[in-house]
């Protein structure tokens, strides 16, 4: 899989550039040349210039420090909520097409309920009044974002549990629960991967969405859906305030998604062509 | 394909009766209910006013009481009454509608339109750099948070070279049918984009099969004009599934349109429903969603069955 990846130079350069960025965001105390709730009322509402490279906000704090600190939040909820969504996904996916009968006819239609329900609407209701910190942000997030998963991997299931290897399995005594973890969910992996890849960029989207409603992580901790809304007043006379935050999410949901497509491409046996 | 659609249909009662618990449960769950507001006046309220305010609307009682209260009361067509505003959530879903219902068959089109010349060309012409354009640019589209779109060309349009208006429905004092439709461009483009970006592919990739098919190479070898063979043979061929996701995608308008209605203040159901989650309106909430609700799990059946129209290959039992 490893070497089919490394064909797909745009993959690649994506895997680099989200590690690189996610680094970035991780070292942000080290790097960032200022704190990020650093008040500077001399120097409010600077343009991008040398000392502050993308400029300050009405309260003189550093905007690419806030960047890089906003972006743990953001990517750390993306890759949480991804986890989750896709952990459960796989779980609720996975029983239901091992088992069959009424287990699956029962998580299915719960799956079918669920998906009837507009996500982002249903969102906004839900972070309305859960406490908005990273982790139940992600949690919110998740639990809302696995029908896809499950529906997929109910389909590997049920073309995996014919297998020989399966019934080699079971002939040797191994519970259900074991063949379901050691054997079935990782021959499904593939799908899982991706989808969960493409659940990143999801998330991290959702979030800046709910965070710009004001029902995100709360100031005065930045993250770039928080900094978009602060910027929202002042788009006019500070531009740079709106525009940049929105560049990091793109950049970084861009290359996930070119990441998810690229792992397509090589975990798919069938895409010979490439 | 009748008996089709009616089992279909029935089907569709006992999901949309989950989805009521779902979304009554979730809302009711809200800590500090609707007397919230009360409260944040910061003044001092007799415990016994806010008692009575609850008892009024009724959330004094258990939640499965409430809810047989209310689907008891929604099977008859009465969705409740406002808290906020004390009039009956109906009315209000039914005044706002035609605004959405506006912006969403606005987008519609706009995404139809342009995901097909995009979409065609890019597939005429693969690995042209037309193509590649097309490619990157959906990519950025699918990317792209909404309101971020939203606000960049607020700030391009409105603002830097003031062409367009960024917010309401008309200017006030000089409205007319030109107005308006100035003031639809720019919610319309910010929620099609990403259908744009997402269907031109779909019917690039479409297309590209349908062009290698034995029967389009029949019709070039007997001599058929380029243009008939893609645009009477390979289009309509190539449309059948993407014409399906386009009317599955309808529903995902309606959650697009709670962003952008916040955002350029168009006067549909999605900003009351903004309005209405930040002043605890639950039986409104609970309109708004369960209409939400409806259109997705109505446009699933909508979207089967064009496909099964259009395709005679598909035959439902």
């Amino acid at each position: 899989m490893w070497r089919r990846l490394k064909r797909h130079r745009l993959a690649i350069a994506s895997l680099i550039g989200v590690v690189v960025i996610s680094l970035l965001c991780l070292a942000a105390p080290l790097l960032a040349p200022f704190d990020f709730d650093q008040i500077d009322l001399a120097n409010i509402r600077q343009p991008p210039s040398f000392a502050h490279w993308l400029g300050t906000d009405d309260l003189g704090r550093d905007l690419l420090t806030r960047i890089l600190y906003g972006g743990r939040v953001s990517i750390l909820i993306g890759l949480l909520a991804a986890v989750i969504g896709t952990s459960f996904g796989s779980l609720v996916g996975a029983a239901s097409g091992f088992y069959g009968g009424w287990v699956d006819n029962l998580l299915m239609r719960m799956t079918d309920v669920v998906y009837s329900i507009p996500t982002l609407p249903l969102l906004i209701v839900l972070a309305s009044y859960t406490q908005a910190d990273a982790a139940s942000m992600s949690i919110t997030i998740g639990v809302l974002s696995w029908m896809a998963t499950a529906r997929v991997v109910r389909g590997e299931v049920l073309t995996i549990r014919e297998m020989e290897y399966i019934e080699a399995a079971r002939s040797l005594g191994a519970t259900n629960a074991r063949i379901i973890t050691r054997h079935v969910l990782p021959n499904a992996m593939g799908p899982i991967v991706v989808g969960a890849t493409l659940a990143v960029g999801n998330a991290i989207i959702l979030e800046s969405s709910l965070s710009f409603l004001g029902l995100g992580v709360q100031p005065p901790t930045p993250t770039w859906g928080n900094m978009l809304m602060d910027a929202q007043a002042t788009m006019s006379s500070q531009p740079w305030l709106s525009i940049f935050p929105g560049l990091a999410i793109l950049l970084v949901v861009l290359a996930v998604n070119f990441l998810g497509d690229g792992l397509q491409d090589a975990l798919d046996p069938r895409a010979e062509t490439r | 394909m009748t008996s089709y659609i009616i089992r279909r249909s029935l089907q569709m009662i006992p999901l949309l009766f989950g989805v009521t618990i779902i979304l009554f449960g979730v809302i009711q769950a809200a800590p500090g209910g609707p007397e919230g507001a009360l409260l944040e006046s910061d003044r001092f309220i007799d415990p016994d006013v806010i008692e009575a305010y609850r008892q009024r609307l009724g959330v004094d009682q258990p939640v499965t009481v409430q809810y047989a209260r209310w689907i008891g009361a929604a099977l008859k067509g009465d969705l409740g009454v406002s808290f906020s505003t004390t009039r009956p959530v109906a009315e209000m879903i039914l005044e706002r509608l035609p605004a959405t219902l506006e912006l969403m068959g606005a987008s519609f089109l706009l995404a139809a339109v342009l995901a097909f010349l995009l979409g065609v060309f890019s597939a005429v012409r693969q690995y042209s750099w037309f193509d590649h354009l097309g490619t990157g640019v959906s990519f950025v589209g699918i990317a792209m948070p909404v309101f971020w779109f939203a606000l960049i060309l607020q700030l391009v349009f409105g603002v830097w070279l003031g062409w367009l208006p960024v917010a309401g429905t008309e200017t006030v004092g000089a409205s007319s049918w030109g107005d308006h439709l100035l003031h639809l461009i720019l919610p319309a483009t910010v929620l099609s984009f990403r259908y744009v970006a997402g269907w031109s592919r779909y019917l690039r990739a479409s297309m590209l099969g349908v062009l290698r098919a034995d029967f389009v190479r029949t019709a070039r070898a007997k001599g058929l004009p380029e243009r008939s063979v893609v645009g009477g043979h390979a289009l309509r061929n190539a449309m059948i599934p993407v014409i399906s996701v386009m009317a599955l995608n309808l529903a995902g308008l309606f959650s697009g349109a709670v962003i952008t209605e916040t955002i350029f203040a168009w006067p549909g159901i999605g900003r009351m429903f903004v309005q209405a989650m930040f002043s605890r309106d639950y039986p409104l909430l609970m309109g708004i969603l369960l209409l939400g609700s409806t259109m997705v799990v109505v446009f699933n059946l909508l979207a089967d069955v064009i496909y099964g129209l259009l395709d005679p290959r598909i035959r439902y039992e």
